[in-house]
């Protein structure tokens, strides 16, 4: 038996999702169509990308990450991927599957880093070795090679499958400490300068449900599986904070997010320009840094001499940590 | 009707119809942090699951930063 349920709020079609945010149903159709105006709107908005540029795309083979590749491709763009394998056991295997799948299954071109074979350590281990949260380690790595792999081949943005849940939890956490100098920098773009490609977050108009829904109605394969090294972190708790006041009150996330780049950003432009100005160069990569040797560098060197540590080993010590 | 659930993998059985939201209040799953998947397509809040229909309900915050 049909239930009789709700109707899209476009065509009066049967809704496969509800968006409270908007207080709206959308049909399969006008929900794609509502994802790539958003997408469309937040690249114009903030200048995040030009028809000639040479895009590249950062792929983990989670939903937001082949999402934004998807809508960038769908939208007309040419866009590269770039998968980082970070070496978290079978996470990272199965992550890579996806990405190369997806890559695969639409010709595209997906470009890979592996920390392990490359560099000679992962995730675990630098965890172990330099005594931080794996999400620090993962974090510094990440960013270094993003940068290094778009200034290597040419590529004039960086995109990165940020999402509008992923930057109100950011800004959350920033305004819980009142981090003013962060606060200046969280913006949906990052201009070039010296030693950094263009970094752009297309998805920040979009919450992770509707990425998730935008992936199942295109039918592509993303690992649902959550990072078994992120359990725990004050992310997730910021995140489901947020949920919660949400729930309560929809739209709030969108108006906390994008009223602060409307109303306080400005306010804040240049407050960070201090430290950019400061930046020196990385003695062993060249990268910019504010010491002898940057931040990835020394991650990796104490890593690399650290003897290596399988990914259930430090979960189990964070389990019992908590 | 069997209804998957993740992070982790595990099914359980729910005896009886009711609307996707009922389900998820349920099973203390906030509606934000999930979407419901009935027989391989996408349900919104006010659809009504059957006996015989196969669920999903699958989370969608990632918590990476």
């Amino acid at each position: 038996m049909v239930a009789v349920g709700s109707k899209c709020r476009v065509c009066k079609g049967p809704a496969i999702i509800d968006l409270p945010r908007h207080n709206a149903h959308f049909c399969a159709d006008h929900f794609l169509e509502l994802c790539r105006r958003q997408v469309a709107k937040a690249i114009e908005k903030y200048d995040m990308i030009h028809p000639d540029d040479k895009v590249l795309v950062a792929v983990s083979g989670g939903k937001d990450s082949l999402a934004v590749w998807d809508l960038l491709i769908d939208l007309g763009y040419k866009a590269d991927g770039l998968y980082i394998g970070l070496g978290i056991g079978e996470y990272s295997e199965v992550s890579g599957q996806y990405a190369r799948a997806f890559a695969a299954e639409r010709g595209l071109r997906l470009i890979e880093v592996s920390l392990r074979d490359d560099y000679g350590y992962d995730i675990p281990t630098a965890s172990r070795a330099t005594r931080r949260v794996p999400c620090s380690a993962c974090g510094t790595s990440k960013r270094h090679l993003f940068d290094k792999a778009a200034l290597d081949g040419g590529y004039t943005v960086l995109v990165t499958g940020h999402n509008l849940d992923d930057e109100a939890a950011v800004l959350f956490g920033n305004t819980l400490r009142w981090d003013v100098e962060y606060l200046s920098r969280q913006l949906p773009v990052l201009p070039a300068r010296s030693g950094f490609p263009k970094k752009v977050k297309p998805l920040v108009r979009l919450t992770e449900r509707e990425m998730a829904a935008w992936c199942i109605v295109r039918g592509i394969d993303y690992l649902v599986d959550e990072c078994p090294m992120a359990a725990g972190n004050k992310h997730l708790a910021y995140k489901a904070t947020l949920n919660a006041i949400e729930q309560e009150s929809p739209g709030s996330k969108a108006s906390f997010y994008l009223n602060f780049l409307d109303n306080m950003a400005p306010l804040l432009a240049g407050r960070s320009a201090s430290a950019t100005d400061a930046l020196g160069t990385c003695t062993s990569c060249g990268a910019p840094t504010t010491s002898d040797l940057c931040a990835f560098c020394r991650t990796a060197a104490k890593a690399r001499a650290h003897e290596p540590v399988p990914v259930e080993l430090v979960l189990s010590k964070g389990r019992r940590r908590r | 009707m069997k209804v998957l659930l993740r992070n982790p993998r595990r099914e359980v059985d729910i005896d009886g119809r009711r609307s996707v939201n009922s389900l998820l209040a349920e099973l203390d799953l906030p509606r934000e942090s999930h979407l419901v998947i009935r027989n391989g397509t996408l349900v919104p809040g006010d659809a009504e699951l059957s006996a015989d229909d196969v669920v999903e309900i699958r989370p969608v915050i990632s918590g990476g930063c």
